[in-house]
């Protein structure tokens, strides 16, 4: 079984679209926290400022598909079902976080919990909410 | 279901606006067509769109932020003061066939004095077999700041 910190770093490096984002990931024990720093290219809407509303989606889809791979050991990615994205701020031209909780891994089916922030974590800019399919052996 | 229309909306201008935004631009947004409350957009694929290396297929999140963009701008071609997305639910039926660009198509079909509301469907190759649905809802701006 390889370790939480390989397999996380194995998620990232096979997702190109991680890449364009610029998103990476910390880990601390098996919490994840993603960043995605502010990139210029990721606003859109240039007279607010603020970041796209499909890139916070996109964001936050991407740090529960890591939150499933770094947990275990599966054989290839999970697809992802449905997901239901709740704005509440407007991201701003800064750095974003996102925490991940897998509120149920079933035997075939997950449902995850998202939210980001950018300066103050408890005024979350975006919240989701997936399900996602996990590979069969 | 009927939408009533702001008057003096360039269609054609909302697309150019809305299409110039950063994100629009690197991720490679292309309009199909435009008219008050309907919106066709299309992504080509690309390699470094990819979400899963081996298999070439678009990444949801690519999908997820074209269904985002084509539901806002069906909001703004119909209401001048069309505000920012509250929520977006989106149903993934299937993935993209690899190497394959994502269009989708936006309806604004329903609009109050506050909120809109859209729904909208994406597709690879076939408009008839949609890879995924999506419902969106967008806040009004006040009426005095629109």
């Amino acid at each position: 079984m390889s370790l939480p910190a390989e397999r996380l770093q194995a998620f990232l490096e096979r997702t190109p679209y991680v890449r364009f984002l610029g998103m990476r990931a910390e880990l601390a024990g098996d919490e994840m926290t993603a960043i995605l720093p502010f990139d210029p290219k990721l606003i859109g809407n240039r007279m607010a400022d603020a970041l796209h509303g499909g890139v916070l989606g996109a964001f936050m889809e991407t740090t529960a598909l890591a939150q499933l791979a770094l947990s275990g050991d599966l054989p290839r990615l999970p697809k992802t079902i449905d997901v239901t994205i709740e704005y509440l701020k407007v991201g701003r031209a800064l750095d974003t976080y996102a925490r991940a909780d897998l509120r149920k891994v079933g035997r075939r089916i997950a449902n995850v919990h998202v939210e980001a922030w950018q300066e103050n974590r408890s005024q979350p800019v975006a919240a989701l909410r997936g399900h996602f399919l996990l590979p069969q052996e | 279901m009927a939408v009533e229309i702001d008057d003096g909306i360039d269609v054609d201008e909302v697309a150019r606006r809305m299409l110039s935004a950063p994100l629009a631009q690197a991720v490679g947004f292309e309009l199909i067509a435009i008219e008050a409350g309907r919106v066709g957009l299309r992504v080509p694929w690309r390699e470094d769109l990819v979400g899963d290396l081996g298999r070439e297929i678009i990444a949801g999140g690519v999908v997820t932020a074209l269904i985002d963009q084509a539901c806002a701008m069906s909001n703004i071609s119909v209401k001048k003061n069309g505000g920012p997305t509250l929520d977006l639910r989106v149903d993934y039926m299937r993935g993209a066939a690899p190497r394959a660009g994502v269009s989708c198509e936006a309806h604004c079909y329903h609009v109050t004095r506050s909120i809109a509301f859209v729904r909208a469907i994406a597709w690879d190759a076939d408009r008839s077999d949609p890879m995924a649905t999506a419902l969106a809802t967008f806040a009004l701006r006040e009426p005095s700041a629109a």
